[in-house]
């Protein structure tokens, strides 16, 4: 791999720009691996990262049916905060945003975070003791967010309109820290560091079956033949329950369509992250100055990726009474795509009931913000059969009624 | 947008007048039930890719539950039909197995 760097720029725009190279190899695959891991989204991949760089297990296969971070990983709006109220949230989310903080220095690949700041506006008064709780319950988990006042809001978002008829702002939880990050060079930073560590990143790959033999997983069958592996790892968001079904069980997991829309791209006019869960609507500047909006889920399983007008007009007509200025904004494109949730609306980190297969899922709205703590975690549960990471996301929290109620303290957008 | 027919009031509902229920045909396991049986109940969902059994309210219309047969990958509706049933009618059996060959309802209990 050639490291990317200034120099690099400068040599290759004196070799008109010949010596790059391919970001990450296109191999055959081979009979058999030590790790399989389903789904070369941003979970996979990090997953696969970690396993290399933090327990030296290389001897790896990424497998995707479609194209490299082509699902949810290049679907979402892309932001990034840790302002949960449980503390096994609070814990994965933040470890996941101080590795985005260093993640571009650790990939040598510009993921572009940009810790610009995340407000949830707080517009009922639910919402103030509700924020407020989490203000405190974030001072205890060490995530460095504060309750600000209206004035505070204004001050930071100025084309917010705070005394709205109908949900004036009370106030905010603000995380400082929280910001956004290029979606797609998250997952393509983390494929062009799998592959320097020698790992198989294998695209137009589908798994049909997976292979058991005594009780454990043996591999699985592939669009491309069968691959034997001793560990799997499925990691495939909104699909886990069709892969779950070819492991044999079941997943507490219903997949809906999330959808978001950006507008034209106008001059710079916020630079935070702002959302507003009570009317359902958040929403960002990108760097190429389209206002990216994203909105609530469907209420019924779905698995095409496309949106419904109704969601759209719901969301933005939310919006506009609290963002005057984007009342005359064209909508450029909208898009959905398949998250999975679960009943309590926090992942499942989990060993399965086929032993050597693990799956990672039900991230539901909140799959992007989370990648390298995920990736972390997964890793270190899939070497080491255990991380205090990942040990309250078990399966078997849902029998043991152990649930990780964020869809409460998060109210509904995640 | 999704447009269902309401068996009970005749109308043709959009989406927007609709609630969902989730999966329909749940056999229910209380009291008495194994642990395994009443985590699968209260938990455990097909969340097929594909044809799908499930429960909605006309909550913008006449306010009764029905029932709906339906493909998740496509949005096609097959059939709804009335909430008194614990499995669904032959007649709608039929007529997915006439638009998805092969296709067959499993139920788990």
């Amino acid at each position: 791999m050639k490291r990317y760097s200034a120099f690099a720029v400068a040599r290759e725009a004196l070799r008109n720009h010949k010596g790059w190279g391919r970001a990450w190899a296109a191999p055959e695959p081979k009979r058999h691996y030590d790790v399989i891991i389903v789904g070369a989204g941003g979970h996979g991949l990090a997953t696969a990262y970690y396993l290399g760089r933090n327990f030296g297990i290389t001897n790896v296969a990424v497998l995707e049916k479609g194209w490299l971070g082509g699902g949810n990983t290049g679907r979402n709006t892309t932001i990034i905060r840790s302002n949960y109220l449980q503390d096994p949230s609070a814990a994965i989310y933040e470890k996941a945003r101080s590795l985005y903080e260093t993640l571009s220095q650790d990939l040598n690949y510009n993921v572009m975070y940009s810790p610009r700041g995340v407000m949830m506006l707080a517009q009922t008064q639910a919402e103030v003791r509700g924020y407020r709780r989490t203000a405190h319950a974030n001072a205890l988990q060490g995530v460095q967010t504060e309750w600000i006042s209206p004035a505070r809001v204004k001050e930071l978002v100025p084309i917010i309109n705070i005394d709205g008829p109908r949900y004036p702002v009370l106030g905010a939880l603000w995380q400082a820290r929280g910001g956004t990050a290029r979606h797609d060079a998250v997952a393509w930073g983390y494929a062009r560091a799998c592959s320097a560590m020698g790992m198989h990143i294998i695209q137009q790959c589908e798994v049909t079956g997976i292979r058991r033999e005594n009780g454990r997983v043996a591999g699985v069958d592939t669009t491309r033949g069968a691959i034997a592996c001793d560990k799997l790892g499925l990691v495939v968001a909104g699909h886990s329950g069709v892969l779950a079904e070819m492991a044999g069980f079941r997943l507490p997991i219903e997949s809906v369509a999330l959808q978001a829309l950006v507008s034209e791209p106008i001059k710079p006019c916020m630079d935070v992250v702002v959302m507003a869960n009570t009317v359902h609507g958040y929403m960002s500047q990108s760097d190429k100055g389209e206002m990216v909006i994203g909105g609530g889920a469907d209420g019924f399983n779905n698995y095409t990726q496309r949106g419904s007008f109704h969601h759209v007009e719901e969301t933005v007509r939310a919006l506009v009474e609290t963002f005057p200025m984007i009342s005359r904004l064209k909508m450029l494109r909208q898009w959905g795509g398949i998250v999975d949730m679960t009943g309590d609306r926090s992942p499942i980190l989990s060993k399965t009931p086929l032993e050597g297969c693990f799956i990672n899922c039900g991230w539901g709205t909140g799959g992007f913000k989370s990648i390298p703590g995920s990736g972390w975690g997964m890793a270190e549960l899939m070497a080491t059969g255990e991380s205090a990471l990942t040990r309250a996301f078990g399966l078997e929290r849902f029998r043991e009624g152990r649930f990780i109620d964020e869809s409460v303290a998060a109210g509904v957008a995640h | 947008m999704l447009i269902l027919h309401c068996p009970n009031c005749g109308v043709d509902a959009d989406e927007t007048e609709l609630a969902p229920g989730g999966q329909a045909h749940l056999k229910r396991f209380g009291p008495g039930s194994s642990d395994e049986d009443f985590h699968d109940y209260l938990f455990a969902r097909e969340n097929p890719r594909g044809v799908h059994f499930e429960r909605w309210r006309h909550a913008h219309g006449c306010g009764k539950w029905f029932h709906a047969a339906r493909d998740t990958a496509t949005l096609e509706v097959f059939a709804t039909y009335s909430a008194q049933t614990t499995e669904p009618p032959q007649a709608v059996l039929d007529a997915i197995a006439a638009r998805r060959p092969g296709w067959t309802w499993r139920h788990e209990s």
